[in-house]
């Protein structure tokens, strides 16, 4: 790279580091020289080294220090010492202590010591007595190695004389007298470019202009200087966007699609009587999706009002015998009571059933969508979720058929991104042909079953539009496809509110 | 949806032939099944629940074989005469009134045998008798019981035998509490004085339906041959093709169906199993329309086959576009021509029907309150709002945490305890997310739009769901002055002019709560939050928030 272009480019705060490092190479007499606060110089220096300039290498070291007992013995001398100098005569023990003011313990690891360098004698008479040696008088002179040691402390662990080896070895065992500590250090060194940049002369701030300010554009000041280049790849704090919840942002793109083939949105109330949820779509009292287990029933108000007495009688009896739709009706006695319950809606199918029952017959053709919160008892774990976005779709057509069905299904999933549709025989209650949608997912290549479509039942269209006209219908449960799409393998995760997932999580582009 | 698992080598010697296992697998899922795996010896397959017949080895064999062009057409099945008698007595309970039965001759039952039968007979329980609600199935070796038979109601005290794998003579009372299967079945019998039995001509008790069987009279083993088959309960078509399905089941492992007259409680004697087919007409042109076909009457005849059904051509009536299909007994599914209609449509096979969009012109409208709120996302997020997302049921803690007490709707049977409420409010949800993301950066601003729910008896429900928004925002200064600019930036985008009031409000500092109206309704509340109510939610940072109710904003947004 241009040097003149470096330099151009150098923040003041490098400026200043570079002028000291002529000299300095150490961190803290580096701040000293420069005059900068540590963080200042710890940024100028990464800033430096990402151009080049320099290089930083974290470097830990190990020093012995003294402990707390060898601070003091700093002061006071080592206890052998004392020991030794108090020997002026035999002594006892008692005698000694009252001498030296030595603990016992210290007394004795004094007495060892000093037998072991051939200081002293202990001579067993009635007591125990205790002598100094021609070695011990030649130590009066001059110093033990631990003492020496001691005093040349902090030292590098590494770089120890065999001699401070050994002091270090035999200091160690004693109580409190050296310790280590690890002291992690930047080390820098200045590379070829920065040695180039060194014998520069690089000026300092007054020379480029820094920060554009409105003053400055006020006076023309800028004329005629040179502003600081910046490096443009300098990394920057991040900053987080408002946005809507990746889950919404789905929903968005799925409403789009339907409002953009011509559907009409439908919504409504995420809690309805049994009578909408189940009853109007032809599920038998009994089936076992009415049962406490998988749906959310409501302990208070336990139950709702019907819709009016006519269709309340069709539905009946569309249950009981099959009214007037040519059926033989699931043949139980129906209740009005149950379809009373009031239940957290387990489909958006129900708004379908309500739409459709206010339909006129000038109406059609007629085509609807919803995208909504529909509702399981499920315990919640990495596969389930209690509640979950399922889409929905009808088309109310005197003329509709089944491979219809399937053309709605593969334009919506082609706009999804799955390239291949493919349909497969299923049950419901309430649709007939009932048909299992799978897709071609576009990287594993694999059929995949995203939603289950059909076309209503005559029991279910004849009480509520008053007419057998074909309904092809689908519904389909979003989170699989919102889960996959941001690589989510909890399912729980999608309703996390985790602000540092919401914050980083990318944009739903399909 | 009962899954089941069916022996291949039984199930490929009933098919007839042998196919490749991609040629299965697939030809089980167009079939109608949804195939859950091949593993060795063995097909797991779940069974939609319309197709009950579909549940044995035997029955998902018949209905394959003819699918795949094996042996299409109607099977026809026969009952000789057994010349017995079952008396159906009118002490029975009300809820428990029919019983039918016949017996089957010749049969060889091995381990693999029995196994089939008990689960058919288990997965029919659990199915299209609802866990034994609707009725119970017994089996009993032919020879240990003497006839006639009589099915009548008794004390539960007089109710005295052995019940199966059980080591003493108990009482029908006992039996409820002390056998496995009594506790796990009493809830369907709990009230009634009277429990139902079987007894033979010897007044041996051999069993107590749906309960259990007698362990010395109703234990199938290897050395039966013939058996006496029952089904009792309480809806007569469904026990009728329960028997029929376990009749044909039964008979396609090699046994005889003999008949027996049922004698019902009103003294009309039936003669079970009822075997013959069901006619129901079908009309060609509504079938044609309905799949976007043109299927002639030899189509049409060709496609029933292959699911079982016997068609004859209708006369000249409709221009010979009528037809006759004869449905076997044991299907439980045939309501109405439509469901001829699947059946044709999965014989002509679904993979082959065309994607077709017909061109009618539509006009696509949105939901303009949906517009309304996504408006007002858009400005929150313009304001670097993050749209929260959260779970419209909870805990009751909630209102003990707010310091706010607010009445909510209790969930019946909510499997966790955590989320048994419905959310009456939504500002608990926003002070829950920022409990939750203590250790992410700071300022955190959020909003979420949501449904919350509250009693009203003027609604369909009782309950009323209102449209809310919610908007809170914590750093180390935030404080009312900050809220009071969203909400104003909402207002004056919307050219609604909010009136402030102060408000008392346990959740926020006194003197820092506003109440919020817009041409005298009010429309919300705002405020900076208590102290105390931040550490119950164990934050550190200062919060203030604000709900509105989007449903009245929306009005007022319309009138003005």
């Amino acid at each position: 790279m241009d040097i003149e272009k470096i330099i151009d480019g150098l923040h003041p705060l490098e400026r200043k580091v570079l002028a000291a490092l002529r000299t300095e190479l150490d961190f803290d007499r580096l701040a000293k020289k420069s005059k900068l606060k540590d963080v200042e110089l710890a940024r100028a220096l990464v800033w430096m080294e990402g151009k080049g300039i320099v290089k930083l290498q974290e470097q830990s070291s190990t020093f012995i220090e003294p402990a707390e007992n060898g601070k003091r013995y700093l002061a006071e001398g080592l206890p052998e010492r004392r020991l030794l100098k108090a020997l002026e005569r035999e002594h006892t023990l008692p005698q000694l202590q009252h001498a030296t003011q030595l603990t016992d313990d210290e007394i004795s690891v004094s007495i060892g010591i000093l037998k072991k360098k051939q200081a002293i004698t202990v001579r067993k008479d009635a007591e125990l007595k205790i002598a100094r040696t021609a070695t011990g008088n030649e130590y009066m002179r001059k110093k033990f190695i631990e003492e020496t040691f001691l005093k040349e402390l902090p030292l590098k662990l590494a770089g120890l004389s065999a001699e401070q080896a050994f002091a270090y070895e035999e200091l160690k065992k004693r109580k409190a007298i050296v310790t280590t500590v690890t002291i992690k250090k930047q080390e820098i060194t200045v590379t070829e470019l920065g040695k180039r940049l060194l014998v520069k002369d690089v000026k300092q701030q007054q020379e480029y202009l820094e920060t554009l300010t409105p003053e400055m554009l006020k006076t023309g000041s800028w004329k005629n200087k040179r502003f600081r280049t910046f490096d443009i790849a300098a990394p920057v704090p991040r900053i987080y966007p408002g946005k809507r919840h990746f889950t919404n942002q789905a929903v968005e793109y799925a409403r789009r699609i339907w409002l953009d083939l011509g559907f009409s949105e439908m919504h409504g109330r995420l809690l309805h009587t049994s009578f909408w949820n189940f009853d109007a779509l032809f599920t038998a009292q009994d089936h076992p999706v009415r049962d406490m287990q998988d749906t959310f029933f409501i302990k208070d108000p336990e139950k709702g009002k019907l819709p009016d007495k006519e269709l309340v009688k069709r539905t009946k009896t569309v249950h009981e015998n099959g009214w007037t739709t040519g059926s033989t009706g699931w043949r139980y006695a129906w209740r009005e009571e149950e379809s009373k319950k009031n239940v957290l809606r387990t489909h958006t199918t129900v708004l379908s059933a309500r739409t459709i029952a206010a339909l006129k017959e000038s109406d059609l053709p007629a085509k609807f969508f919803a995208i909504g919160k529909c509702f399981r008892n499920e315990t919640l774990d990495w596969s389930h979720l209690f509640e979950f976005d399922q889409v929905e779709g009808i088309v109310v057509d005197p003329d509709a058929n089944f491979k219809h069905l399937i053309g709605y299904l593969k334009n919506f999933f082609l706009k999804m991104g799955y390239k291949a549709v493919r349909v497969r025989p299923a049950y419901f209650p309430y649709t007939e042909m009932s048909a299992e949608v799978d897709v071609l997912h576009p990287v594993h290549n694999k059929w995949i079953e995203l939603a289950g479509s059909g076309i209503f039942r005559p029991e279910v269209v004849k009480p509520l539009l008053g007419k057998d006209v074909p309904v092809i219908a689908w519904g389909l449960g979003f989170p699989r496809t919102i889960a996959e799409y941001y690589k989510i393998t909890d399912i729980r995760d999608l309703y996390r509110n985790d602000l540092r997932q919401l914050r980083e999580m990318k944009l739903w582009m399909k | 949806m009962p899954s089941v698992k069916l022996n291949k080598d039984v199930f490929e010697k009933l098919v007839g032939k042998k196919l490749p296992l991609e040629k299965l697998k697939d030809r089980i899922s167009y079939l109608g099944t949804d195939l859950e795996k091949i593993e060795g010896n063995e097909i797991h397959v779940e069974v939609f629940p319309n197709r009950p017949d579909m549940l044995s080895e035997q029955g998902f064999a018949r209905a394959f074989s003819a699918f795949i062009g094996q042996k299409p057409g109607l099977r026809n099945y026969s009952a000789k005469k057994a010349g017995h008698k079952l008396i159906v007595e009118k002490s029975l309970p009300k809820e428990w009134p029919f019983a039918f039965a016949c017996v089957i001759k010749g049969l060889t039952f091995t381990d693999e045998r029995i196994r089939e039968v008990i689960q058919l007979q288990e997965k029919l329980g659990v199915t299209l008798l609802r866990r034994r609600k609707k009725g119970g199935i017994g089996l009993y070796p032919l020879e240990k019981i003497s006839f006639p038979i009589k099915f009548k109601g008794m004390d539960p005290d007089a109710i005295k035998f052995q019940p199966l794998e059980y080591p003493d003579v108990i009482t029908g009372r006992e039996i409820l509490s002390l056998h496995p299967t009594g506790r796990e079945y009493a809830h369907i019998v709990e009230g009634w004085d009277r429990l139902p039995v079987f007894v033979d001509n010897k007044g041996i008790i051999m069993s107590m339906p749906p309960i259990i069987n007698s362990h010395t009279v109703g234990k199938i083993d290897e050395t039966t041959q013939n058996i006496f088959l029952e089904i009792t309960g309480n809806d007569f078509f469904t026990l009728q093709t329960a028997l029929s399905v376990m009749a044909t089941s039964l008979a396609d492992m090699g046994g005889i169906i003999y008949s027996i007259d049922c004698v019902q409680q009103d003294g009309k004697a039936l003669e079970m199993p009822n075997l013959a087919p069901r006619e129901m007409r079908l009309d060609l042109a509504y079938c044609n329309k309905l799949l976007g076909l043109n299927l002639k009457q030899q189509d049409a005849k060709k496609l029933l086959e292959r699911m079982g059904y016997g068609f004859h051509n209708g006369n000249k009536e409709n221009n010979g576009n009528c037809g006759k299909v004869l449905v076997p007994a044991y299907r439980y599914d045939i309501l109405h021509q439509i469901d001829l209609v699947e059946d044709i449509a999965i014989a002509y096979g679904y993979e082959n029907f065309t994607a077709e969009i017909p061109s009618i012109s539509t006009i696509g409208n949105e939901d303009a309150f949906y517009r309304f709120r996504e408006r007002i996302a858009t400005l929150l997020t313009g304001l670097g709002y993050m749209e929260a997302a959260t779970y419209h049921l909870g805990s009751h803690d909630i209102n003990r945490k707010m310091q706010h007490e607010v009445e909510m709707i209790e969930l019946a049977g909510s499997k966790s305890q955590d989320y048994s409420f419905l959310r009456a409010w939504l500002l608990p949800n926003m002070l829950k997310v920022l409990s939750e993301n203590t250790d992410n950066a700071y300022p955190q601003d959020i909003f979420e739009m949501g449904i919350v729910f509250r009693k009203n008896t003027a609604e369909e429900t009782n309950v009323e769901e209102t449209w809310k928004l919610a908007v809170a925002l914590s750093h180390g200064k935030a404080n009312y002055t900050h809220i009071k600019q969203v909400l104003e930036t909402i207002a004056s985008h919307l050219e609604l002019r909010p009136e402030l009031e102060e408000l008392e409000h346990s959740s926020f500092i006194p003197g820092r709560g506003a109440s919020i109206s817009v041409k005298g309704k009010k429309v919300g509340f705002m405020g900076e939050v208590q102290p105390v109510v931040l550490g119950n939610w164990n934050l550190e940072m200062p919060a203030v928030c604000l709900e509105i109710n989007l449903n009245i904003l929306y009005m007022l947004f319309l009138e003005s």
